[in-house]
């Protein structure tokens, strides 16, 4: 089946296959806003309790969703993987070291002889909550704004000279850490973050049966929508006003192009029309618990759910879609990944596209488990009677 | 050769090794714990018995904790490969991302969704499904460790692949070769069984414990007999598997054979050290056959082992660095050379093709194609080849005590069988000191096994085509060492609350299956 697909089909089929994992991720970092919202939600040690044990039983889904998010872009664009990586270190090994500390947290906060003391672990999660959202934010953002370094393949014939044989090459100062300090790619840092306490709000509503916690999740909820928006459209209009990095179809040249990712959005209506729902989605999602809380406070999860994923997909698709340089390099033009210069070969995308159709039975006992295990709403009777507790 | 920057390459090492190291002192026990829990809870819904629930849920709060501590201490391994090693990442991604990806789609998904019914189902969904949940949990971890053990053999053993000039990478030709390579197979079998056997020991040895204090005898006794059986059957898998590998080595990293026998001298009928202390300090040309300070050994045994014939030729190191026309041994010079001449080529060919000479590009691949096989040599060029052997002294010692170790467990498993069906394990405290004793054993023995696979195969990391040096990521020496030593201290602080939970929940005990629950599962 996939053998009748063209190299350039099977290279746009990972992409969305590869951008509908970071919107997956995206949503699911709900947890780690949730993680930062605490302290915030739960006033009592009872109500923490409630709070932890709701996370810690999504946790390991964003985790496992960001593991497979970095397999399936190593497998279909290793040169990705080399290149950002390998260069940009330290944004990368932060955004890990958060995740080490958090896959312990849940576990072991609660539990006798936990050496750390329950403060530090609930430390962990909060670090986790904050550092991932933000740099995972600012990673993605330099897929629109670019980033520092040089790609050559004949690197690795140098025998001599003071130079190690190593193709990709970061002249970023900061090994990363630089694209955390661009005000334009913490815009979007900041959306992430704001959007994953956001979707930590909805989900509460939709999960906890707790009505003081309610009113202070009611009350949240508006104070960090605002953030959110603002950020989310400051990221949105400067990127669509700012010069982007296309690609000659012909000559695979790289060039800079005004108003690149603005025309992407006008050249591919469906992906228009995916951000626009999306949005639209997202702001539902956010407004409909404010007017109707009654009626409407269990249901914002599955709309801003749906739209993030929307939008979030759209965004990668604006990046890599229609002759665009999804990694530019603002050091070297020409050293610029695109979805076709940094791909697996045929065969193995080929080999992979029939992994791929797994996905949706994935996605089907995900299901069945999550419907299982989460038929009503959660609070401290259900967790007295609970025999594994975080 | 300025322009490897050796303390970057031995910071990367060193990190990789403290990292994989870490990670494996948590996956052994998950692997098997989670087959002994599925046994256990089959028990339970087989009799209906509810010690054996008891029994069950027991062990699955260890696993939990263990667990935990698996997934932070994986999550690293599977980044570092684009964090310090990028150039591999580009050089072999095309193969070995593959893997790497299918192990999140099949496997980790499969793992994190079931734990979680495993865990907080006991009483919202029914008897079976959470059987099945606990099953799936054990099929999706052993899962992950297929594909990322397929990824390993790879490799120590390329194949189905070829090079791509013109993208400067090896490119995956045939999947199932890689996936069913008999280096694959063994890898896989002989890993996952070691780890049915370290959770075997565990399993006893925590219930040889509670034995000793006088404990919860009829769950200890229970423990015993599933963990004793599991870890005889399982045993049998890993001297098997354990002979395949030895074999595979042989034929295809025959540098770290000879460094693992201390086989500096190529023969026939080559015999095998069983126990030997080897002479310090001797310089590698100085060495003779059989030089060791003390050694018992089996005759003709080695040359079985590795060709499975008594009378077979085994290379040693000598051989293998200085050549043996004899026996069509190329020496590392002549194959540095003809590296060389292949890295130079892959150069001509590339700048051939950019001014658009296709005859002198066509010519340079013939060049290129003919001394690929050597590609990694290349880059020792000019250099002290002894760089090119692994730590004799490490893989020897390594080996053996792996190996004699594994045997101690087997033993340790029939002993305890035996006694626990006579009803006599309480009163042979010896036994039950052993037993516990044997626990850290277990960890010792699983580690050295990658001691052997890792260390003796330096400094490939693919074999032949890609050495360390060539394989790191260009950054700061001091970056590495700062990443390094982050790891080093978290790691060994969760480390410590891991062994502190996990002693206070074995002190703690099974205890009382909270009656509530069950009122509680009753009213639902």
């Amino acid at each position: 089946m996939f053998e009748a697909f063209s190299y350039i089909t099977l290279q746009h089929y990972w992409w969305i296959i590869v951008s509908l994992l970071g919107a997956i991720l995206v949503f699911l970092m709900f947890v780690q806003g949730g993680q930062t919202l605490i302290y915030t939600i739960g006033k009592t040690n009872d109500e923490r309790t409630i709070l932890i044990n709701l996370l810690g039983r999504k946790w390991e889904f964003t985790f496992t969703t960001l593991v497979t998010f970095g397999g399936a872009f190593f497998a279909s664009f290793p040169l990705f993987y080399s290149t950002s990586f390998g260069g940009a270190y330290w944004v990368w090994i932060v955004i890990l070291f958060a995740f080490i500390i958090q896959a312990v947290s849940y576990e072991y906060r609660s539990k006798a002889g936990n050496f750390l003391g329950k403060r530090t672990y609930e430390v962990f999660l909060l670090l986790n909550g904050i550092l991932a959202p933000v740099l995972i934010g600012t990673a993605v953002a330099t897929f629109f704004t670019g980033s520092q370094f040089s790609v050559n393949f004949m690197n690795i014939t140098r025998l001599t000279g003071d130079k190690m044989p190593v193709i990709s090459e970061w002249m970023g100062p900061a090994h990363g850490l630089e694209a955390a300090l661009s005000l334009h790619n913490l815009t979007l840092g900041l959306a992430v973050l704001f959007l994953s306490r956001v979707l930590a709000l909805l989900y509460f509503m939709n999960r906890i049966k707790h009505a003081e916690m309610m009113e202070r999740v009611k009350k949240q909820l508006l104070i960090n929508a605002i953030p959110f928006v603002f950020f989310f459209l400051t990221f949105v209009i400067w990127t669509l006003l700012s010069s982007g990095f296309a690609v000659n179809p012909e000559t695979k040249e790289v060039f800079v192009e005004p108003y690149k990712y603005l025309h992407n959005l006008l050249q591919m209506p469906v992906v228009a029309v995916m951000f626009v729902l999306g949005v639209a989605l997202v702001l539902i999602g956010i407004i409909r618990p404010l007017t109707c809380f009654e009626k409407c406070s269990t249901k914002g999860i599955w709309g801003a759910g749906i739209g993030t994923v929307l939008t979030v997909l759209a965004l990668f698709l604006l990046a890599g879609f229609n002759n665009t340089a999804y990694y530019p390099s603002t050091f070297d033009l020409q050293s610029s990944l695109t979805i076709q210069n940094s791909s697996s070969s045929q065969y193995t995308l080929t080999a992979m596209s029939y992994v791929s159709l797994l996905v949706p039975f994935v996605i089907a006992y995900i299901w069945i488990a999550w419907r299982a295990i989460d038929n009503k709403k959660i609070d401290m009777e259900e967790l007295d009677n609970e025999t594994h507790v975080y | 050769m300025e322009h490897i920057d050796f303390s970057l390459v031995d910071w990367s090492r060193a990190q990789f090794a403290l990292t994989a190291m870490y990670h494996w002192l948590f996956v052994p026990l998950t692997l098997g714990l989670s087959f002994i829990v599925a046994f256990m809870e089959t028990l339970y819904v087989r009799t209906g018995n509810p010690e054996w629930k008891r029994i069950t849920k027991f062990w699955m709060t260890i696993f939990g904790i263990n667990f935990a501590i698996g997934v932070a201490t994986g999550i690293i391994l599977e980044f570092e490969f684009g964090t310090n090693w990028s150039n591999y990442s580009w050089f072999v991604g095309d193969i070995f991302g593959a893997p790497l990806a299918i192990e999140g789609i099949m496997a980790f998904f499969l793992e994190s969704t079931f734990i979680a019914v495993m865990f907080f189902g006991w009483n919202k969904v029914s008897k079976k499904f959470h059987l099945l949940s606990t099953w799936l949990v054990a099929f999706g971890s052993n899962l992950s460790a297929l594909w990322i053990l397929v990824a390993n053999a790879w490799m120590q053993n390329p194949v189905g692949m070829k090079f791509n000039p013109d993208t400067a990478r090896n490119e995956m030709v045939n999947f199932w070769e890689v996936l069913f390579s008999p280096v694959a197979i063994n890898k896989f079998l002989h890993t996952i069984s070691s780890g049915y056997v370290l959770a075997s020991v565990f399993v006893i040895g925590v219930s040889a414990w509670y034995l000793l204090k006088n404990r919860e005898h009829l769950f200890a006794k229970r423990s015993i007999i599933v963990a004793a059986v599991f870890g005889l059957v399982t045993s049998l898998f890993v001297v098997l598997t354990g002979d395949g590998s030895a074999r595979n080595m042989a034929q295809h990293q025959p540098m770290k054979f000879a460094a693992m026998e201390n086989l500096y001298v190529g023969q026939q009928n080559a015999p095998l050290v069983a126990i030997g202390i080897l002479k310090e300090n001797v310089k590698e040309a100085a060495h003779k056959k059989q030089d060791f300070r003390f050694m018992i050994e089996i005759p003709n045994m080695l040359s079985y082992m590795a060709f499975l014939d008594p009378n077979a030729y085994v290379p040693g190191i000598q051989d293998l660095v200085h050549g043996n026309p004899e026996h069509q041994i190329l020496s590392y010079k002549e194959k540095s050379e003809k590296g060389k001449i292949a890295i130079t080529s892959l150069a001509e060919y590339k700048n051939a093709k950019k001014t658009g000479n296709d005859s002198l590009a066509n010519a340079a691949l013939v060049k290129f194609e003919e001394n690929y096989k050597y590609f990694g040599y290349g880059y020792y060029e000019g250099r002290e080849l002894h760089e090119l052997v692994p730590s004799v002294p490490t893989t020897f010692y390594s080996f053996r005590v792996m190996v004699g170790l594994g045997f101690h467990f087997m033993l340790l498993f029939f002993v305890v069988l035996v006694l626990t069906l006579k009803d006599k394990i309480a009163k042979n405290k010896w036994v039950l000191y052993t037993a516990l004793w044997s626990i850290p054993l277990a960890y010792i023995a699983s580690e050295l096994g990658w001691v052997v696979a890792e260390v003796g195969r330096q400094p490939w990391v693919i074999q032949d085509i890609l050495p360390t040096i060539a394989a790191v990521s260009q950054l700061q020496p001091t970056s590495v060492q700062i990443t390094f030593w982050m790891f080093f201290l978290i790691f060994t602080a969760l480390l410590i609350a891991e062994i502190k939970i996990m002693t206070k929940q074995i002190k703690k005990g099974p205890g009382e299956d909270a009656p509530s629950n069950e009122s509680a599962s009753a009213n639902n």
